[in-house]
C-alpha cells in the first residue's frame, strides 16, 4: 500500500517509462509522447494520454497496461484519462524513440508536417541508410506506418508515418 | 429536458458518427477480399480511422443525451430510419473502381467538413475533428491517387470509373444540402460545396475523366429515408446484440 503523501509524480512518470507500446515493443509510450500528465488527485493516480491514431485499436490496451504497471508498483486508485486536444503529432516522439525505432528497422518520422514537396518522400532505409528508397503503400502494417522499399538493398520497411 | 439547440447538436453529431461508422463497415468488407494486399491493407487501415472517429462522436453524442445511452447503444440498437448517414456511404463496394471513387468523393468533403469543423466553438466537435484531419489528409491523398490511376490507367479501368462515376454520382449532392438540424446547430455545409468541386475537378481532369453534367440529386439519407442497401448492412452490423443482448468480449 503506497501511503498518498509518499506519491510523486516523479516515481509515477519512472513507471510509465517503462510501459511499451504493444505494437512497437522498442518504444515507450512517454518515447511516443502519448502521455500527456501526471496528476495526483489526494490518494488517485491521474494519467492523461492522448491517441496516436483516432482508430488505433492499441489504445484500451495501453491504457490496461498503464493500470497493470500501476498496480505492480503498489498504487490502487488510478484513472486513465483520454484527451483529443491538442492533437497528437509525432513530432513529441523523443530523440531516443527515433533512434530505437531505427535500430528496429523503422524508418522514424520526419520533424516536418505533411507536404506535397516531393523531398517528404525521400525516408531513410534504416537497414543501409541509402535515401534512394519508394513508398510502396501509404498504409503499412498499423495505421501510424507507411509500407517502403529500398531500391539500393532492396529491403521492404516501414516508415514511422510523420503525422 | 433536451433544449432544441442541444437536439440539433445530437442530431448532428449523430449523422458524423453514422456517416463514418457505415463507411467503415463498407470498407471493411473489403478485408481478405483487396485486389492485392497493400491495398487490402489500405482500405481496412481507411476503416479503422472512421470507426475511431464514429466511436468518438458516438462517446459524443451519448454524453449529450445522457441517461443510460453509450456509443455501443447508438451503434448496435438504433433502427434503419433513425441513421442519418449520407446516402452515398452506404452504397455497394460494387468493384474496386466504384469503392475508390465513393471514398474520393467522401474524403474530398470530409477534409473540407473537419477543416471548418476543427474552429468549431463546440470544443468536443473541434477537437476530435482537429485530430481526424490529419487521417483523412491521408485518405483523400491514397483515394485521389487512385482515381488518377484507374482514370488514366488502361481502357478497362478508365470503362470501370465511367462505371462509377455513373453509379454515384446522383448521391454526391446530399452532402452540400443541409439537413434543418446542421443549419441549426449552425453548420451549413453548402458553403463546402465550390471547394469540393474544384478538388474532382482538378483530379477528374488529371485522371481524363469528365464531370458529370447537372442530375437529379437523391437525397434522405440524412434524415432516416434510405436507400435499400442500409438494412442489409444494419442486419450484418447489429446481428449480435440483436441476437446475444449486452454480449460482451
Amino acid at each position: 500500500m503506497v501511503i498518498a503523501s509518499n506519491i510523486s509524480t516523479k516515481e509515477i512518470w519512472e513507471i510509465l517509462e517503462q510501459v511499451t507500446d504493444p505494437e512497437v515493443p522498442v518504444l515507450t509510450i512517454t518515447d511516443l509522447g502519448i502521455v500527456r500528465d501526471v496528476k495526483l488527485n489526494g490518494d488517485e493516480v491521474e494519467v492523461i494520454i492522448t491517441p496516436t491514431y483516432t482508430g488505433c485499436p492499441a489504445m484500451d490496451m495501453i491504457a490496461m497496461n498503464i493500470k497493470l504497471a500501476l498496480i505492480e508498483n503498489g498504487y490502487t486508485k488510478i484513472k486513465i484519462t483520454s484527451v483529443l486536444a491538442p492533437a497528437w503529432t509525432t513530432d513529441w516522439m523523443t530523440e531516443d524513440g527515433k533512434r530505437k525505432l531505427k535500430e528496429y528497422g523503422i524508418a522514424a518520422p520526419h520533424s516536418t508536417k505533411w507536404s506535397d514537396d516531393p523531398s517528404y518522400h525521400f525516408v531513410e532505409c534504416p537497414q543501409c541508410n541509402s535515401t534512394n528508397t519508394r513508398l510502396i503503400s501509404e498504409f503499412g502494417s498499423t495505421a501510424c506506418k507507411a509500407l517502403y522499399q529500398c531500391n539500393d538493398c532492396k529491403e521492404p520497411f516501414d516508415y514511422f508515418k510523420c503525422h | 429536458m433536451i433544449s432544441q439547440m442541444n437536439s440539433s447538436l445530437i442530431d448532428f453529431t449523430l449523422h458524423l458518427a453514422d456517416t463514418n461508422l457505415i463507411l467503415a463497415q463498407r470498407n471493411a468488407e473489403w478485408c481478405g477480399h483487396g485486389p492485392i494486399l497493400e491495398q487490402d491493407i489500405a482500405i481496412t487501415n481507411i476503416s479503422l480511422d472512421l470507426i475511431g472517429q464514429s466511436r468518438n462522436f458516438y462517446q459524443y453524442a451519448a454524453t449529450l443525451i445522457g441517461n443510460d445511452a453509450t456509443e455501443d447503444s447508438l451503434a448496435y440498437l438504433r433502427t434503419e430510419r433513425e441513421f442519418k448517414n449520407c446516402l452515398l456511404v452506404e452504397q455497394p463496394n460494387g468493384d474496386w473502381a466504384q469503392t475508390i471513387l465513393r471514398q474520393f468523393f467522401f474524403s474530398a468533403y470530409q477534409f473540407l467538413l473537419y477543416e471548418k469543423l476543427q474552429h468549431s466553438t463546440d470544443e468536443q466537435i473541434a477537437a476530435i475533428a482537429a485530430k481526424a484531419l490529419k487521417e483523412v489528409t491521408y485518405q483523400q491523398r491514397w483515394s485521389s491517387e487512385w482515381v488518377v490511376r484507374l482514370g488514366d490507367g488502361t481502357e478497362e479501368s478508365h470503362e470501370r470509373m465511367l462505371k462509377a462515376i455513373d453509379e454515384l454520382w446522383r448521391y454526391t449532392g446530399e452532402m452540400f444540402l443541409p439537413a434543418d438540424y446542421e443549419i441549426a446547430a449552425g453548420y451549413d455545409v453548402s458553403l463546402l460545396q465550390a471547394d469540393w468541386m474544384k478538388k474532382v475537378t482538378a483530379v477528374f481532369e488529371e485522371a481524363t475523366l469528365p464531370v458529370p453534367e447537372k442530375v437529379f440529386m437523391q437525397t434522405g439519407g440524412k434524415t432516416g429515408t434510405h436507400t435499400e442497401h442500409l438494412g442489409f448492412i444494419l442486419t450484418d452490423l447489429q446481428y449480435l446484440q440483436r441476437t446475444y443482448p449486452g454480449a460482451e468480449w
